[in-house]
C-alpha cells in the first residue's frame, strides 16, 4: 500500500498541555481522508505540524514513503502539499490571477506577465471544472469562488495533496454541492485530500477514510463505507450524542413579535430590508433560513435597535419598540445572542464574570448610586458559570482564554437568564462541536417550552430544521415563504433560498 | 509568563537598556559613565533639597499621566494633554491674580478653574470624534497650538500690559508651603502632590469602582459589544476626554500655583504634556503604574541637572541620554512582542 501522506506518532507539546499525543495520520493517494474532531482536539495543530508551522517532539513524517523534515511552509509546498484555509487570504480588489500569482509572480522584463499567468490559471481552472474567471475581482465573485481562487491558488503551485480546513462552514447548500464536485474531481486527476471538518454528514458523503481525534489523542482510523454518523460521533466526543433534537410539539400561543412592512438600509445605504413581514408567537422557535447577505443581518440589528428602520413597525407584546435605543430594547424584554461573539457579545478583555452582567451592570444589585457591587456580580457569574456549565479556570478568567463553546455557554446563559420574552439567537452554535451544540439547542427548546418566542438565524440548513418550529424564509430582504420544517427538504428549501418562489406560493398569508 | 509579571518586568528592562546604551555612548565619547550616574542619581536623591525639587516636578508628571492614562483606558489617544495643560495653567493664574479672596475659597476655586479649563479643552476633540468620527489625535495636536498660542496674547494682552508674564497669583491662591519648603531645605516643593495623589485616587476609584467606570473601560476595549449591551459610545467618549483633559488642566495648575506663581509668555511647549504619554504607557496605564513611571521621570528630569555640574558631562550629551532611556521606555511594546514570542515558542 502506498501512502502519500505519513504521519507518524506525532507528538506535540506545549507548555501545560499535550496537543498531539502519538497521533498516526496516514493518507492514501488518490483519497480523501477526513480529519475528524471537535474543537480542540488538536486537528489544526497536527495540520500545522505538517504544513511545518510546528515542530514535532516526537514522530516522524513521511511524504511518499520518504522521511521528511519541514520545518518551514515553503518545504511543504515544495512537498506538493498545499492548504485551502478556511479564512481565504485573498486581496480583494486583485483580480483572481492577481491573487493567484501573488508571490511567484511570472516576469517579462520586470513586468509581470498577467497574459501568461491568466492562461495558465484558466487551463488549470478548466482542467478541474472550477469555472473561474481569471479576470474577475476578488470583491466581485460569491464566497463559493473565492474559495475556488483558494484551491486554484495550490494547484497552481503544484500541490499533489490538498488540505481543506472546514471548507463548508461559509458555503450554502448548494455551494457546498458544487465544492463536493470539484473535490471527487481533483480525486480523479490523482490528487490527494485530508478534509477538516467536524461534520459528519460531509464525511459520511465524500470521504473515503477517517481519522479521529479526541483530546489530542488519536482515537483511530476507519472507513467510511463500514462506519455510521452515530458511532463517528461518539468516537469523536467519548460518549452517545443524540442527533435529533428531542423535542415535543410547539404550542403557540399569543403573538409575541409582529413585524409589519419593515424596511431598513443596510451600511451603504442601499435597501436591505424592503417590506418584510413576520410573526412569532410566544412557545415557538423560528427559524430564518436564507443565503448569507440576504438581510438577516440588518433584520436582527433593526430588533435590536442596533440599526435604524426606515420605516414599518415592529411590535413586541403589542407595543411599538421600532428604533428604540439597545438599552430600551434590551429592558422592554429582548434577549440576544449575537452572530459574532467576540465583536458583540463579550468583552474579551474583562473577566467572564464581569461579561455576565453586561447588560446589567447599572442595575440592583449590582451597582448602587453609581458604584459596582463586585460580590454581587460574581455571585451571579459563578451561579451562571456552574448553571451553564462553563468551563473555565474561575470567574476572574478573561473571557478572550475561554475556548468557543464556553464563549458561548457563557453568553447563552446571561441572554437565558435575563428572561426576555423575545429570544433571538443568531447563529448559536457556530464553529461549536457536537456536544456544544447539543446543549446549546436544549436550551432554546427549554425557553421555548417556558413559553418564550425564540427567533433563530442560522446558515446550517440542519439547524434550522431540527430546532424550528416554522422556517422563514429570507429572499432580499423579504420572507417569501413560511414552511414547515416537517414537510420540507433541504431541496425545496435551497430553491427557496436561491429565490424561486413555491408554486402554490404568493402565499404570504400565513405569516 | 503571567501579564502581571510581564507589566513589571518590561519597564524595568527598558529602563535598562537605556542606561547600558547610554554607557555606551559615554564610554565612546570619553566620559566617566560611572560618575555621570552617580551624579545623575545625586542630583535627584543625593540630598533633601534635591529630594524636595524632585518630587515637586514627579507631581505635573502624575498629573499627565494620568490624563494620557485615562483616555487610554477608554481607546482614545489624547495627544492633548499638552495644550489642556497650558489652558489649566492659565486658567488657574488668572483666578490666583484676578481677585483676592480667603484661602478655604480662592484655592480650591483656582484649582477647579484649572480642571474646567482643561475638560473644555478636551471636551472639543471628544466632542468631534463621537460625532463625526474626526480622529481625536489630529485634534488635539492642532489644538496644542491653539491653546500655547491663545494663552501667550492672554497673558499679554489681558493679564498683564505687554509684559512677558503675569503678575504673582495672590498667597490666597498659592499652593507653595513654607512648611515643605522648610522641610527639604526650600526646594520649591508644594502641596500640589497632595492633589496628585489624590487623583491618582480618583482614576483608580472611578475605573475600578464605579458603574461608570466599567462602561467606560468596557467601550475602550470593544465599541461593539458596548453598543449591543446598551451603553452610549458616543458619551462615553466624550465624558472620558472631559476626565483626562481635567487631570491635564490640574498638571498645569500645580505649575501655575505651585511651582512659578505665575504664567509667562512661552516660546514652546512645556514637554510635560507629551513625557505624560511616555509616563502612562511606561506605567501600563494604571494609576500605581502611573505613580512610579512619574517618579522615574522626575527623578531623570531633576536629577540630569546636575551631571554638567559633578561629572562634566555636557548638556547635550545628558539629554541624549534621558531621551535613549525614554526611547526604550516607548519602545516596550517592543520588549513586550519579544518577550512574548519566547513565550510563544511554547505555548500555542
Amino acid at each position: 500500500m502506498d501512502y502519500v501522506i505519513e504521519m507518524l506518532g506525532i507528538r506535540k507539546e506545549f507548555p501545560g498541555i499535550v496537543a498531539n499525543d502519538n497521533i498516526t495520520l496516514q493518507v492514501k493517494k488518490g483519497e480523501i481522508h477526513a480529519l475528524l474532531g471537535e474543537n480542540g482536539a488538536g486537528k489544526s495543530t497536527l495540520m500545522n505540524v505538517l504544513f511545518g508551522l510546528y515542530q514535532p517532539e516526537q514522530g516522524e513524517i513521511k511524504v511518499k514513503g520518504k522521511s521528511v523534515k519541514i520545518t518551514n511552509p515553503n518545504i511543504a509546498n515544495d512537498l506538493g502539499i498545499g492548504m485551502v484555509h478556511q479564512h481565504f487570504m485573498l486581496v480583494d480588489p486583485f483580480t483572481v490571477t492577481e491573487n493567484i500569482i501573488l508571490g511567484s509572480e511570472i516576469t517579462k522584463g520586470g513586468k509581470i506577465d498577467i497574459k501568461t499567468a491568466e492562461k495558465k490559471v484558466s487551463e488549470i481552472s478548466e482542467k478541474y471544472g472550477l469555472a473561474v474567471d481569471p479576470r474577475a475581482k476578488i470583491q466581485d465573485i460569491s464566497v463559493g469562488m473565492q474559495q475556488r481562487v483558494e484551491i486554484l491558488k495550490t494547484l497552481y503551485r503544484g500541490a499533489e495533496i490538498l488540505i481543506f480546513d472546514e471548507p463548508t462552514a461559509v458555503l450554502t447548500p448548494q455551494e457546498i454541492h458544487e465544492l463536493i464536485q470539484i473535490m471527487k474531481t481533483l480525486i480523479k486527476e490523482g490528487k490527494s485530500i485530508i478534509l477538516i471538518t467536524h461534520k459528519l454528514k460531509e464525511i459520511m458523503e465524500v470521504c473515503d477514510r477517517v481519522t479521529v481525534i479526541r483530546k489530542g489523542v488519536g482515537i483511530g482510523t476507519v472507513n467510511v463505507s463500514e462506519t455510521n454518523p452515530n458511532d463517528l460521533a461518539s468516537l469523536m466526543v467519548g460518549r452517545e450524542v443524540t442527533f435529533k433534537t428531542e423535542k415535543i410539539e410547539a404550542s403557540p400561543k399569543q403573538e409575541v413579535l409582529q413585524i409589519k412592512d419593515l424596511r431598513v438600509k443596510d451600511a451603504r445605504g442601499l435597501p436591505a430590508i424592503n417590506g418584510l413581514d413576520l410573526t412569532i408567537r410566544s412557545g415557538e422557535i423560528v427559524g430564518i433560513a436564507g443565503v448569507d447577505g440576504n438581510g438577516q443581518t440588518e433584520l436582527l440589528e433593526a430588533i435590536t435597535g442596533l440599526r435604524k428602520s426606515e420605516s414599518g413597525s415592529i411590535l413586541l407584546n403589542g407595543k411599538e419598540i421600532r428604533n428604540f435605543s439597545p438599552r430600551k430594547v434590551t429592558e422592554s424584554g429582548v434577549g440576544h445572542i449575537p452572530q459574532d461573539r467576540h465583536k458583540h457579545g463579550l468583552v474579551l478583555d474583562f473577566p467572564i464574570g464581569e461579561n455576565m452582567v453586561l447588560q446589567t451592570y447599572y442595575q440592583k444589585p449590582y451597582s448602587k448610586g453609581g458604584i459596582l457591587n463586585y460580590k454581587e456580580i460574581y455571585k451571579k457569574a459563578k451561579g451562571l458559570i456552574d448553571e451553564f456549565d462553563v468551563r473555565t479556570p474561575s470567574e476572574f478568567t478573561p473571557a478572550r482564554a475561554l475556548s468557543g463553546g464556553n464563549q458561548q455557554k457563557a453568553i447563552i446563559g446571561r441572554e437565558v437568564d435575563r428572561n426576555p420574552d423575545l429570544l433571538i439567537a443568531a447563529q448559536p452554535t457556530r464553529g461549536l462541536d457536537v456536544g456544544a451544540i447539543e446543549f446549546i439547542h436544549k436550551r432554546l427548546i427549554e425557553q421555548r417550552d417556558n413559553g418564550k418566542a425564540v427567533l433563530l438565524l442560522s446558515f446550517e440548513l440542519d439547524e434550522v430544521m431540527n430546532v424550528s418550529d416554522r422556517i422563514a424564509v429570507i429572499y432580499e430582504g423579504q420572507i417569501v415563504a413560511i414552511v414547515d420544517p416537517k414537510e420540507t427538504t433541504e431541496q425545496e428549501l435551497g430553491l427557496l433560498m436561491a429565490g424561486s418562489k413555491r408554486k402554490e406560493a404568493g402565499e404570504k398569508a400565513d405569516v | 509568563m503571567s501579564s502581571r509579571m510581564k507589566n513589571i518586568i518590561v519597564p524595568i528592562l527598558a529602563v535598562l537598556l537605556g542606561i547600558i546604551v547610554g554607557t555606551i555612548i559615554m564610554l565612546i565619547t570619553g566620559y566617566d559613565a560611572g560618575a555621570a550616574f552617580i551624579a545623575l542619581w545625586d542630583g535627584a536623591f543625593g540630598d533633601i533639597y534635591y529630594t524636595g525639587e524632585t518630587i515637586r516636578q514627579v507631581t505635573p508628571y502624575i498629573l499627565a499621566g494620568l490624563a494620557v492614562g485615562f483616555a487610554f483606558k477608554t481607546g482614545l489617544f489624547n495627544i492633548g494633554v499638552e495644550g489642556q495643560l497650558i489652558v489649566g495653567w492659565l486658567a488657574a493664574v488668572w483666578v490666583g491674580v484676578a481677585f483676592e479672596l480667603p484661602k478655604v475659597i480662592h484655592l480650591p476655586l483656582a484649582v477647579l478653574a484649572a480642571a474646567a479649563a482643561g475638560a473644555l479643552w478636551a471636551f472639543i476633540p471628544g466632542l468631534l470624534k463621537a460625532k463625526f468620527r474626526v480622529h481625536e489625535v489630529i485634534v488635539t495636536i492642532m489644538m496644542n497650538y491653539i491653546a500655547l498660542h491663545v494663552a501667550n496674547y492672554i497673558i499679554r494682552t489681558v493679564l498683564s500690559e505687554k509684559s512677558d508674564r503675569t503678575a504673582d497669583v495672590f498667597p490666597s491662591a498659592s499652593l507653595r508651603s513654607p512648611f515643605l519648603e522648610g522641610l527639604t531645605d526650600y526646594s520649591r516643593l508644594h502641596w500640589g502632590i497632595i492633589v496628585a495623589l489624590i487623583c491618582v485616587f480618583i482614576m483608580w476609584f472611578i475605573l475600578e469602582k464605579t458603574s461608570r467606570g466599567y462602561e467606560l473601560k468596557a467601550v475602550g476595549f470593544n465599541q461593539h459589544a458596548s453598543e449591543y449591551a446598551g451603553m452610549s459610545v458616543k458619551s462615553n467618549i466624550i465624558l472620558s476626554m472631559v476626565i483626562s483633559g481635567a487631570f491635564a488642566g490640574l498638571a498645569g495648575a500645580m505649575e501655575g500655583l505651585g511651582t512659578f506663581g505665575y504664567a509667562s509668555i512661552r516660546g514652546g511647549f512645556t514637554g510635560v504634556g507629551f513625557d505624560g504619554i511616555a509616563v502612562a504607557l511606561l506605567g501600563g496605564n494604571t494609576p500605581i503604574g502611573i505613580i512610579l513611571a512619574a517618579i522615574l521621570f522626575g527623578s531623570l528630569k531633576v536629577g540630569a541637572l546636575n551631571m554638567p555640574l559633578e561629572a562634566g558631562v555636557p548638556n547635550e550629551l545628558v539629554d541624549i541620554i534621558i531621551a535613549l532611556i525614554v526611547f526604550f521606555v516607548a519602545a516596550s511594546y517592543m520588549i513586550r512582542i519579544f518577550i512574548d514570542r519566547i513565550g510563544k515558542k511554547g505555548a500555542k
